[in-house]
C-alpha cells in the first residue's frame, strides 16, 4: 500500500514519529511553518506529498523554481486551495498584503475543516524574492488567521534562510541520506527474485556508491544496466546463484558507465543502443572528446595573447615580448609569492590595451589593427572564451580575463606555430609560470 | 556671405520632387559620361541573382545531411514519447529530456540559414511547434519563458513586471506565463487537432503518427550566450513537466560539445539526453564555395588573384564566415560594375555580342586604351594596327572575337586547373598547396611553370610508381570528360591513350616503387646515367605532355587581351571596406586634416601639423608628446601659443599666447572631443590631469 511504501522511503524513525504526529490531527491547528531539508533525491517532496495525498488534506505544491514572480507563487497557491475564481480575485502584480487580504475573503466563504498544507518546493528561491515573503509566509497562519500550515522544502540548511531583521522560527526537520543497507531495500524487479535484484543493486553500489548517492540517478542507471546484468542468465550461460560469474560479467560495463552515461556523455538512448550492438558501438565518442574548436587564425592568437596576459605579472612583460629588453636582474626577477603557481591562482583581469600589445608581439606578421580584430575580441567573449570583468562601458578601459584551459592553449599554440621555435617559445612562455 | 544669400528655400517642382532615386540611377550617375549604366547594372543584377541563388542551393545541399538525421532524431524521440509505456524499467529511469546538440561552428552569423532551414524543415514534415529563441532576448527566466510561450501560443503573454501596458490587456485576458498554462494550451491544441485531422496542413504526417501528439522543440540559438542561470531554472522547470508536454531541444553551439558541462552543472544536465550533431567544418564549406561559384567558366564575372587573396584572408584571418565571403564577392560584383564601363561587355555570348556591336565611340576609345588591348595591337601588322586605331567598327569585330578567346581561354583554363591539382594535392608536403584556390591564385598572378614549386612538384611526379600514376591519370580523365572545346577533347584522347600505353606495359617489366620521399637529386643524377626503362620513358613523355597543357592553358588572364573587362581588380578598394580600420582613419584625419579635407593651407611635411589645422588637430597633436598622465594647464598653454601663431600675432606682442576665453573655450570643446573619440580620459589619479588611453607618439 501507498502508506507503507511511504514508510519505506523514510529513513528514520524518528521523522517518522514526528511527520505523522503532525499530520494525523488535521482537525486542530497545525505548527504554523515547517522547514524541511535534506539532501536531493532523500524522498522530501515525495513523502510529502504522498502523505497529503493519501490522507486527502487539502494542500497546494508548488515549486518556487516556476514562479518567476511572487505574483505566479500566490495565484497558484489560491488556485489550488481555493480553486480558479480566487486566484482571478488578485490584482495585477499582487504584493504579500493582497495575497493575505484575498485569502481572508475567500477563507471566510470557506472556512477550514481540516489544515490546509502549503508545501514549498526548493523553497531557497524564496529568498531572492521580495524581502517581506519569506517572514510573512512563515507567519501565515497568524496573518490570515486559518489552519495553515506552510512546509518548506529545501536542500539547504535553515541557517542559511535565517534573514538579518530575524523571523518566526519554523519547526526543523532533517531528512538524512539514505544508507546503503536502505537503497538495498528499496526497489524490486517483477520478474526476478528479490534475492538476485538485491544482489545486482549491491554490486552497483560497489561501482557508484562512492561517487553518487542520488537514489534517482541510482535508480537510473540500474535501470540502464539491468538488461547487460541479466544477460548471461537468459542465454543460459549463468544460473541465479552464481553471483560471481554474473559479477564478472556486469562490473566493468558498470565501470565504463560510470564514465560515459554517468556524466552524460553519452546519452542514456546512446548507451541502450549500444549494448544492444555490443561490437561496433566502442567508437562511441562522448561529448568532451570534441574539444577541438575551430577559430581564425588572429583569435587564435588573441586567445594565447589573452592567456599570457592572465596568468603572466605585468612586470614581466617587457622580459617575454620585447626583443631587446636589456638585461634585469634574476633575482629580482620573480617576486617571492609569485613563485607560487599562477595557474593555482587562477586568470587575473588584463586591459585591453595589453592584451593588444602581447597580441602585437606574439602574432608574426604585421597585423593593422582593423575593426575585425577588435569584434573578433567581442565574439570570443560571446562565446565565454574571454570573460568580461566588471562594467561593460567600452571606452573606459574594459578588462578581460582569459577562461581556457592551459590544455585548450597548448593546443591551439601547436597547430598555429608553424616554426618550432615559434611553438618553443610560447610553450616557454607558458610553463615558465606554471 | 555669398552661401548664406543662396540660403533661401528652393521648393523643386513636385514632378521632379516624387521621382525616387531608383538603384540603377546610381550606375547612372557615377559616371555620367558613358550611356551604357542602366545595361551595366541589369547585368550586374541578373548575375547577382543567379550568384544568390547557386550559394542558396549549394548551403542547403551542404546541409543537408545534419539536418536529415537531426530530423530523424527528432522523429525518433516523438515516436519514444508516444509509445511510452509504464513498465518496469522506465518507471525507474529518470525523465530526461530529449536534446540536440548542434555543433555549428565559431561563425555565429551563418548560423541563421541553417536555423533557418531547420525550423521550416520541422515546420513541414514533423511539428508545427516550434519556436526558436536567441540570448539577447532572453536576459532572464521570464524573457524566456515569455518568448517561448508567446511563440507558441501566438498570443501576447504578460510578464507580470512590466506594467506599463496594464490598460492594454483586460484582466481576464491576462494569461500568466508558466509552463502549466502552456500545458492546458498544448491539450486543448491536440484535441482539437485530432479532430479537425483530415482538414489541417499536417495531413501529410498524419499517417506516422505524428499528429496525435507533435512535440515542441525549443531551439537555442547561441547556447553559449545564454546566462548559465536563466538555462539551468528552463531545464530544471519544463524537466516537471516533461511527462505531460513532449519537449524537445535543440542547443545551437558553436565552440565544442563539452561547454554543455560547462555550463550546466550535473544536476542539470542529468535531466537532458543529449546526442551530437556535427556541422561540416566551415572551411570544407568555402572550398564549395570557391569551387561552385569561383572557379567555372559559367560565371563571366572573374576575380584577380590580389582580390582572391583578400577575401580569403578576411576569411581564415578573421570570421570564419562564408555568409561574409559571398557578401565580398557581392561586394567585388558591384563594385566592378559600377568602376568599369566596359564591364558591359562582361555578360554571355549572345548579350556581349550585341552589347559590341552598340558600343559608343567613347567606349571604343577606352577599349584602345586598354592596356591588354594596347598589348594586341602592338603584336599586329602595321596595316591591322593601323586599321585598328582608326575604324570604330574594326574593334568591335575585333572586340567580339578577342571575347571569344578570352571565353574558349575559361573553358580550357579551369580544366586544366583541377587536373593540375588532382595531380600535385596527394604529393608529399604539397608544393602547389593543398587547396585548389592556392594553386588558382599562383597561377593567376603569374606563370606557375616558372615558379620553383612547380618545378619541385613535377620533379616528384616524375618519381610516382605506376599505379599511383595512372590512379591519378584516370582522375584528370575524369576532370576533363565534361569539357567542350576542341582542345580538351584532343586532351582527352591523348591522355586516354598514354593510360592504355601504360596498361600496355604491364607484364614487361618488374616495377620499382620509389618512395616518394627519395626525391634528392642524387637520385636522379644516378638514374640518368642509367639506361631508361621503357615505363620510365612513358612517364616522361605522359608529364611533358601534361606540362605543355600546363603552359598553353594556365597562363595568367593579364596576358589575355580585353582581361579587365571581366577581372576585377582593385583589391585596395576590396580591403577598405571590408575590413575598415576606424583607428587609423581616425589617426590619420588628426595627423594629416590635408588627407580628408584636401585644403591646400594644411599641407605640411611628414610629422607637423599646421597651426592653421583643426582645433583638435592641434590638441592631439601636442597630446602625444605626453607622458601617460597630461597636466590641462600645460597643455592649454601650449596650444594657446600655437593658435597665436596662426593668427598671424607678433611673438613679441605682450598678448602673444596668451589665454583669453575664446581660446579657452575652443580648447576645452577640442579635449571633450578627444574624450569622446577615446584617446583621454578624465582621472582622479592627479587633480587638473587626464589620462592618455593610447600609448606612442612622440
Amino acid at each position: 500500500s501507498p502508506k507503507k511504501r511511504v514508510t519505506v522511503m523514510l529513513n528514520t524513525v524518528h521523522t517518522q514519529c514526528c511527520l505523522s504526529s503532525l499530520l494525523h490531527q488535521p482537525e486542530q491547528y497545525c505548527y504554523p511553518s515547517i522547514f524541511i531539508y535534506g539532501h536531493r533525491a532523500t524522498g522530501k517532496s515525495h513523502v510529502i506529498l504522498t502523505l497529503l495525498k493519501e490522507l486527502e488534506l487539502p494542500h497546494a505544491a508548488v515549486s518556487c523554481v516556476e514562479c518567476v514572480s511572487a505574483g505566479l507563487l500566490f495565484e497558484q497557491t489560491l488556485l489550488a486551495l481555493f480553486g480558479a475564481d480566487s486566484a482571478a480575485l488578485l490584482p495585477r502584480l499582487p504584493s504579500l498584503s493582497d495575497f493575505v487580504r484575498v485569502y481572508r475573503q475567500v477563507c471566510a466563504q470557506q472556512p477550514a475543516k481540516q489544515t490546509r498544507y502549503i508545501v514549498l518546493e526548493r523553497a531557497e528561491l524564496l529568498r531572492d524574492m521580495e524581502a517581506n515573503l519569506l517572514p510573512g509566509l512563515l507567519r501565515l497562519q497568524e496573518l490570515v488567521d486559518d489552519n495553515v500550515a506552510v512546509i518548506l522544502l529545501s536542500e539547504i540548511v535553515w541557517d542559511k534562510f535565517r534573514p538579518n531583521t530575524g523571523c518566526f522560527e519554523p519547526l526543523l526537520l532533517h531528512f538524512p541520506d539514505y544508507t546503503k543497507g536502505k537503497i538495498l531495500s528499496l526497489d524490486s524487479n517483477p520478474s526476478y527474485t528479490p534475492e538476485l535484484y538485491s544482489s545486482y543493486i549491491n554490486i552497483l553500489l560497489g561501482v557508484f556508491y562512492s561517487v553518487c548517492r542520488d537514489l534517482r540517478e541510482l535508480r537510473h542507471l540500474a535501470a540502464l544496466n539491468f538488461s547487460k546484468f541479466c544477460e548471461p542468465l537468459e542465454k543460459g550461460e549463468a544460473k541465479e546463484g552464481n553471483t560471481h560469474k554474473l559479477w564478472r560479467n556486469i562490473e566493468p560495463h558498470l565501470k565504463r558507465a560510470m564514465q560515459t552515461v554517468y556524466l552524460r556523455e553519452v546519452s542514456s538512448v546512446q548507451w541502450g543502443q549500444q549494448q544492444m550492438d555490443e561490437k561496433e558501438a566502442t567508437a562511441l565518442r562522448g561529448l568532451s572528446a570534441l574539444a577541438h574548436v575551430e577559430l581564425p587564425y588572429y583569435s587564435k592568437f588573441l586567445l594565447i595573447a589573452a592567456y599570457l596576459a592572465s596568468y603572466n605579472p605585468a612586470r614581466t612583460d617587457r622580459r617575454f615580448f620585447v626583443k631587446h629588453h636589456g638585461k634585469m636582474k634574476k633575482t629580482s626577477f620573480l617576486k617571492k609569492h609569485e613563485k607560487t603557481s599562477n595557474h593555482l591562482l587562477g586568470p587575473k583581469p588584463f586591459p585591453l590595451d595589453r592584451l593588444l600589445a602581447i597580441f602585437y608581439s606574439v602574432v608574426d606578421s604585421r597585423v593593422a589593427p582593423t575593426a575585425s580584430v577588435f569584434s573578433q575580441i567581442s565574439s570570443l567573449v560571446t562565446l565565454q572564451l574571454l570573460t568580461q570583468v566588471g562594467h561593460d562601458d567600452q571606452l573606459d578601459t574594459p578588462k578581460y580575463k582569459c577562461a581556457v584551459s592551459l590544455d585548450f592553449i597548448l593546443a591551439i599554440s601547436r597547430c598555429v606555430c608553424v616554426c618550432e621555435t615559434k611553438y618553443l617559445f610560447l610553450t616557454f612562455g607558458l610553463w615558465l609560470l606554471t | 556671405m555669398n552661401e548664406s544669400s543662396g540660403c533661401f528655400v528652393f521648393k523643386p517642382s513636385s514632378k521632379k520632387r516624387k521621382r525616387t532615386v531608383g538603384i540603377d540611377e546610381y550606375f547612372v550617375d557615377g559616371n555620367d559620361d558613358c550611356g551604357n549604366g542602366r545595361e551595366r547594372f541589369n547585368i550586374c543584377q541578373k548575375l547577382w541573382e543567379k550568384i544568390k541563388m547557386d550559394t542558396e542551393i549549394l548551403q542547403d545541399e551542404l546541409n543537408e545531411k545534419i539536418l536529415e538525421s537531426l530530423l530523424d532524431f527528432i522523429k525518433k524521440c516523438t515516436l519514444s514519447f508516444q509509445s511510452r509505456t509504464d513498465d518496469w524499467a522506465s518507471r525507474m529511469r529518470a525523465s530526461e529530456i530529449p536534446t540536440a546538440a548542434l555543433v555549428l561552428g565559431v561563425n555565429v552569423p551563418d548560423h541563421d540559414m541553417t536555423f533557418q532551414s531547420l525550423s521550416d524543415l520541422l515546420k513541414n514534415s514533423v511539428t508545427p511547434f516550434s519556436v526558436s529563441v536567441q540570448a539577447k532576448e532572453c536576459t532572464a527566466l521570464k524573457n524566456l519563458m515569455q518568448r517561448v510561450l508567446e511563440r507558441l501560443m501566438g498570443v501576447g503573454v504578460s510578464v507580470e513586471e512590466d506594467e506599463e501596458d496594464s490598460g492594454i490587456h483586460l484582466p481576464q485576458k491576462r494569461v500568466s506565463c508558466s509552463i502549466s498554462v502552456l500545458c492546458q494550451w498544448y491539450k486543448t491544441v491536440t484535441k482539437v487537432g485530432r479532430r479537425t485531422l483530415k482538414l489541417s496542413h499536417y495531413k501529410t504526417c498524419s499517417e506516422n503518427g505524428f499528429l496525435q501528439s507533435p512535440p515542441i522543440v525549443v531551439i537555442f540559438k547561441d547556447f553559449e550566450a545564454f546566462n548559465p542561470r536563466v538555462l539551468q531554472d528552463f531545464i530544471l522547470i519544463c524537466n516537471r513537466y516533461i511527462h505531460e508536454l513532449p519537449l524537445i531541444f535543440v542547443f545551437g553551439i558553436a565552440t565544442s560539445p563539452s561547454t554543455v558541462q560547462h555550463i550546466l552543472p550535473h544536476s542539470v544536465s542529468s535531466l537532458l539526453c543529449i546526442e551530437l550533431f556535427q556541422s561540416l567544418s566551415c572551411t570544407q564549406h568555402l572550398a564549395t564555395v570557391i569551387d561552385k561559384l569561383i572557379l567555372t567558366s559559367q560565371f563571366p564575372f572573374k576575380l584577380t588573384g590580389k582580390v582572391l587573396q583578400v577575401l580569403v584572408s578576411i576569411f581564415l584571418y578573421h570570421d570564419f564566415s562564408v555568409r561574409n565571403f559571398v557578401k565580398g564577392l557581392q561586394l567585388a560584383l558591384l563594385e566592378h560594375f559600377h568602376s568599369q564601363p566596359l564591364s558591359v561587355l562582361c555578360c554571355k555570348k549572345q548579350e556581349a555580342r550585341h552589347n559590341a556591336q552598340k558600343l559608343s565611340h567613347k567606349d571604343v576609345e577606352m577599349v584602345r586604351q586598354l592596356p591588354s588591348f594596347m598589348r594586341y595591337v602592338e603584336t599586329q601588322e602595321p596595316q591591322e594596327q593601323v586599321q585598328l586605331l582608326t575604324s570604330d567598327d574594326h574593334v568591335k569585330e575585333v572586340c567580339q572575337m578577342l571575347l571569344k578567346g578570352l571565353r574558349k581561354y575559361h573553358k580550357n583554363y579551369y580544366p586544366i586547373l583541377r587536373c593540375l591539382h588532382s595531380l600535385t594535392a596527394s604529393l608529399p608536403k604539397y608544393p602547389l598547396g593543398k587547396q585548389i584556390r592556392e594553386l588558382h591564385i599562383s597561377c593567376l598572378e603569374k606563370n606557375v611553370w616558372e615558379t620553383n614549386e612547380y618545378e619541385s612538384a613535377m620533379q616528384l611526379l616524375r618519381l610516382l610508381a605506376k599505379d599511383e600514376l595512372v590512379a591519378a591519370l584516370r582522375k584528370c580523365a575524369d576532370i576533363l570528360k565534361p569539357g567542350k572545346t576542341k582542345k580538351m577533347k584532343s586532351a582527352l584522347q591523348q591522355l586516354e591513350d598514354y593510360i592504355i600505353r601504360f596498361e600496355q606495359l604491364d607484364g614487361k617489366i618488374s616495377l620499382k616503387l620509389y618512395s616518394q620521399c627519395l626525391c634528392t637529386k642524387m637520385l636522379l643524377r644516378s638514374r640518368r646515367t642509367k639506361k631508361m626503362s621503357p615505363f620510365e620513358i612513358l612517364r616522361n613523355e605522359t608529364l611533358d605532355f601534361i606540362d605543355g597543357l600546363v603552359r598553353s592553358h594556365l597562363t595568367p588572364p593579364e596576358l589575355q587581351p580585353l582581361n579587365e573587362v571581366c577581372y576585377y581588380s582593385s583589391s585596395g578598394v576590396l580591403r577598405r571596406h571590408l575590413n575598415a580600420t576606424p583607428r587609423t582613419s581616425i589617426q590619420t584625419a588628426l595627423s594629416h586634416p590635408f588627407y580628408f579635407l584636401q585644403n591646400e593651407n594644411l599641407k605640411t611635411d611628414a610629422g607637423t601639423v599646421s597651426s592653421a589645422a583643426p582645433d583638435i588637430c592641434i590638441v592631439y597633436k601636442l597630446h602625444l608628446e605626453c607622458g601617460r598622465l597630461i597636466n590641462l594647464y600645460d597643455w592649454l598653454e601650449a596650444y594657446a601659443t600655437v593658435v597665436s601663431a596662426a593668427e598671424g600675432k607678433d611673438p613679441d606682442a605682450e598678448d602673444y599666447g596668451k589665454v583669453d576665453e575664446l581660446k579657452h573655450a575652443r580648447f576645452i570643446q577640442s579635449v571633450s572631443e578627444l574624450e569622446f573619440l577615446g584617446f583621454v580620459k578624465s582621472t582622479k589619479q592627479k587633480t587638473d590631469h587626464v589620462a592618455r588611453l593610447t600609448w606612442g607618439g612622440c
